[in-house]
């Protein structure tokens, strides 16, 4: 029978609820960092910066590679460029602490333990993420890990990687557009209008999307889902119910605002150039 | 060694030629880059940080390959010789792990556009003495919000550079070079790279969800904050052109006045001399350089008036864009309303 002083086997921490979530920009400078690489080298290692919340998430916002030498069976870490760059990053965002660490590769590998305990002393419980920029199963796997200690009793026997969930953060990749960032060779960056172009074609496909899809379920062609139909009524409920008269008067009143505001900064510029000319011409007296 | 000889300088007159070199055409940012600006931007927006830019500069396009940021300055001199070690610090760090190592110009975050004054002229040309082709990177946070990525490549012109190195405004000078408020600023296109992996990440990561966090920001229909602080701003900056306007509306009558002066003084002093030749005496000196009213009044630097007038053009360019942007909004709102 197991009693509560008698030695048992066990992890530790038990179970966590911890997890991550990173931000683009870390995954940016890995991938830079590793097209980067030392001629030989097979991957990269580096500190992972960012905060941890009571909650237990823990968000990775910066990083930056530390030079290390693989060899057989050892990592050597340069730990003096580590605690310089860790000060540089610190004078800067004094906010930003060590989470944890990460390298690329599939998975955990072999050195990865002693990499692993040097960051447990800066940190504790520190994230180790993999990033796998040799796409080993042909599909871009990012994962975290933390380690948990397999103990009997007092004595401690080994350290399992255990994976946790990882969110990446990919508003901020959206808000800049992917359509930036996804292809090697951006020609123009899109202004407003055109910004504006492409937003409204999306939004045009997805209502038509609806459209089809509702068509599709009145014909009988597909069976009804209550959930879809659910968020469609919730959708059009949340378009509050104006009568056309007050709604017409809302548009034209902001159109109005608007061409104000138009005709405003026409009759400034107008101005300006009146100013030169005048300004200039001037200096003949 | 004969050969080599030859061999050699051959090669220097090809780098010779080499450093008349083209035009700056395109500024070619990095993904990482763009993303580490705006991080470090919106981080710390509302207050206005600045970081460096480094890359490599190849013919006419400027690459920018990576940055890192400036720690917020503080007015100490301490901090700021702290400051300096940082940077090398940074840059030798960087080194270590292969970044490219050549300072290509900074970057710095912008409240609505605000950035035309005089401080960044001065540090562009700080930037300058050392750097012959380099260029600023101005990036707003606050235009984000509407789904606009507000980046912009700036350097200054060369012949304002020129102009600015001799430091004189005057309007003469500035009639000779031809040079007006326009000419101050070069905006310079940018483009956007990203590696091969970076991209197949990016096209392996991207959510399936058809609409973006960007179509949202874009689709908001509020944008009464930001068109009044702008409103705001340009009226601020309409009363600082109006003070410029009076300085030289009272120079010139200075001016007008002076010359009035002169002239009557030069008709008595004529009057004089015609007296004088009739009663046999010597003409005085027709000029006087002693004389007060021969002392020619400053013209007051035209630099002010030209910065102000092109940061209200480019209040004007914001308030048409967005204005633009909500009035598309409006129609759709209409439309799909009616519908």
């Amino acid at each position: 029978m197991a009693t509560p002083d008698q030695t048992v086997l066990q992890f530790f921490p038990l179970s966590t609820s911890l997890s991550a979530k990173v931000h683009p920009v870390v995954i940016f400078n890995i991938c830079d960092c590793y097209v980067r690489r030392p001629h030989q080298a097979e991957r990269v290692i580096g500190t992972l910066l960012g905060s941890i919340s009571f909650d237990g998430v823990v968000q990775i916002t910066n990083s930056y590679a530390v030079p290390h030498n693989d060899s057989l069976d050892q990592v050597a870490l340069d730990i003096d460029y580590h605690h310089n760059m860790l000060l540089s990053h610190q004078k800067v965002n004094p906010k930003e602490v060590i989470v944890g660490w990460y390298s690329t590769g599939f998975g955990v590998s072999g050195g990865s333990a002693l990499i692993h305990e040097f960051y447990s002393k800066e940190v504790q419980n520190p994230v180790h993420l993999t990033v796998d920029t040799g796409f080993k199963n042909g599909e871009a796997s990012i994962k975290a890990f933390i380690s948990v200690n397999l103990s009997l009793g007092e004595k401690q026997l080994a350290a399992q990687f255990q994976e946790i969930p990882l969110d990446l953060r990919m508003i901020e990749a959206e808000r800049v557009g992917f359509d930036i960032l996804k292809k090697t060779m951006v020609d123009k960056l899109p202004n407003d209008l055109e910004g504006m172009e492409s937003t409204m074609e999306r939004l045009l496909a997805v209502i038509d999307d609806v459209y089809k899809y509702v068509d599709n379920v009145v014909e009988g062609n597909i069976a009804p889902d209550n959930s879809i139909g659910r968020f469609i009524s919730d959708t059009i409920a949340s378009i509050p119910k104006i009568s056309p008269a007050a709604f017409d008067k809302l548009i034209n009143d902001t159109l109005q605002d608007h061409l104000l505001l138009l005709y405003l900064s026409s009759l400034t510029r107008t101005q300006l150039s009146l100013a030169e000319k005048l300004n200039t011409a001037a200096q003949i007296l | 060694m004969a050969n080599a000889a030859p061999m050699t300088r051959s090669f220097l007159q090809v780098a010779a030629t080499e450093e008349v070199a083209s035009p700056l055409r395109v500024v070619q940012i990095e993904g990482l880059v763009i993303l580490k600006i705006i991080k470090h931007c919106k981080e710390f927006s509302p207050a206005l940080v600045t970081g460096q830019l480094l890359g490599l500069d190849v013919g006419s396009v400027l690459e920018v390959t990576n940055c890192f940021p400036f720690p917020i300055r503080e007015e100490d001199e301490e901090i700021e010789a702290d400051g300096a070690n940082y940077q090398l610090e940074m840059m030798r760090c960087l080194r270590e792990v292969n970044v490219d190592n050549n300072t290509v110009g900074w970057y710095q975050s912008t409240l609505l556009g605000s950035f035309q004054t005089v401080e960044l002229i001065e540090t562009f040309m700080n930037y300058q003495e050392n750097i012959r082709r380099c260029v600023c990177i101005i990036y707003d946070p606050s235009r984000s919000n509407q789904g606009v990525l507000a980046l912009k490549a700036l350097k200054l012109s060369d012949s304002f550079m020129e102009l600015y190195r001799s430091n004189n405004f005057s309007g003469e000078k500035l009639r000779e070079k031809n040079l007006s408020w326009v000419d101050i600023f070069e905006e310079i296109p940018i483009k956007v790279s990203n590696s091969a992996l970076i991209s197949a990440f990016m096209t392996e990561l991207e959510a399936d969800t058809p609409v973006t966090q960007c179509d949202y920001d874009r689709l908001h229909l509020s944008t009464k904050p930001f068109m009044e602080r702008n409103v705001e701003f340009l009226i601020e900056c309409m009363d600082d052109l109006s003070m410029e306007q009076q300085k030289f509306q009272f120079y010139y009558r200075n001016l007008s006045r002076q010359q009035t002066q002169q002239q009557s003084w030069l008709q008595k002093r004529r009057a004089e001399n015609i007296a004088r030749k009739a009663a046999g005496e010597e003409p005085l000196p027709e000029e006087d350089s002693s004389n007060p009213i021969f002392k020619p009044v400053p013209e007051p630097s035209r630099l002010d008036s030209f910065l102000i007038t092109n940061q209200i053009s480019n209040y004007c360019n914001q308030i048409n864009g967005v204005a633009g942007q909500s009035l598309n909004r409006l129609y759709l709102t209409k439309a799909l309303h009616e519908n």
